[in-house]
């Protein structure tokens, strides 16, 4: 099922943001994504990096390749150790924010992949895992 | 604070200001660029500003919103801002995010951007050549 270990990279800055976006576009050109593909994950990536470092309070990505029969699949995982996230329900409806942002990230993510799985609880921090097939 | 490498050059060109993004911005970068623009346009009393991104592999909602604001504070200042050159697979990306750069007004082209852009003469003796700065 895995063909790559997956390595973590820390996301604590803008910087960080910006390398997981790169770290994904590549996995995601050598997963053979077409381009349409690569830009949504990667815009997606960018979205949930940028909540892992302000409202998470930093964490980490891990990314692998994933190979499920004849289906091979670019799998992103964000985890921190933040406040979490109460009511997700609201945190991905359109328009919710809690920050300064346009509160589309989230949910947005959530529309730009396959796979989008959340756990989350008040004090337990957040883990948000999302898969674009090919 | 950033490191002048980390800032996008604004080139002024007669009345125009242009920029062109070339690299992957963090959101420093971007926020900077907006306070940047918004304080060449008072400086140079520019009446449009191009901006274009056809080196931008993705517009998040990050970059998105700065695009926004920007049109919208330039509009305060009296200057239009038209963005050119989205990459297809962007645009669909915004509109998939739920993006659809309200107040923004786009161009395919660098060329068609311009054509939506005042016009030198129109403002013929309002021009401010004595502004032009050492990164004009």
């Amino acid at each position: 099922m895995r063909a790559l270990t997956p390595e973590p990279h820390a996301l604590d800055s803008d910087e960080d943001v910006v390398r997981a976006r790169h770290v994904i576009r590549a996995l995601a050109v050598d997963a053979g994504l077409r381009l349409i593909d690569q830009t949504k994950l990667v815009t997606a990536v960018s979205e949930l990096a940028r909540n892992t470092v302000i409202h998470g309070g930093g964490g980490r990505m891990l990314a692998e390749v994933l190979e499920n029969g004849t289906r091979t699949g670019v799998c992103v995982t964000f985890e921190d150790e933040g406040p979490g996230i109460p009511d997700l329900e609201m945190a991905l409806s359109q328009g919710f924010t809690t920050g300064e942002g346009l509160g589309l990230g989230f949910g947005g993510a959530r529309r730009l992949v396959h796979d989008f799985d959340v756990t989350s609880a008040p004090g337990e921090g957040t883990r948000v895992r999302i898969v674009t097939w090919r | 604070m950033l490191e002048s490498g980390d800032r996008i050059p604004i080139l002024k060109l007669g009345h125009l200001l242009l920029v062109t993004i070339q690299v992957d911005m963090h959101d420093r970068m971007a926020l900077a660029l907006q306070d940047d623009l918004t304080k060449k346009i008072v400086d140079t009393g520019a009446r449009g500003v191009l901006i274009d991104i056809s080196g931008l592999e993705l517009v998040d909602s990050f970059i998105g919103r700065m695009l926004s604001d920007i049109a919208a504070m330039a509009r305060v200042l009296d200057a239009r801002t038209v963005v050119v050159g989205m990459r297809p697979a962007v645009a669909i990306t915004l509109v998939e995010l739920g993006l659809a750069l309200p107040g923004v007004q786009t161009a395919l082209t660098v060329e068609r951007g311009m054509a939506l852009l005042p016009a030198p003469g129109e403002f013929g003796g309002d021009a401010r050549p004595e502004d032009e700065g050492p990164d004009a």
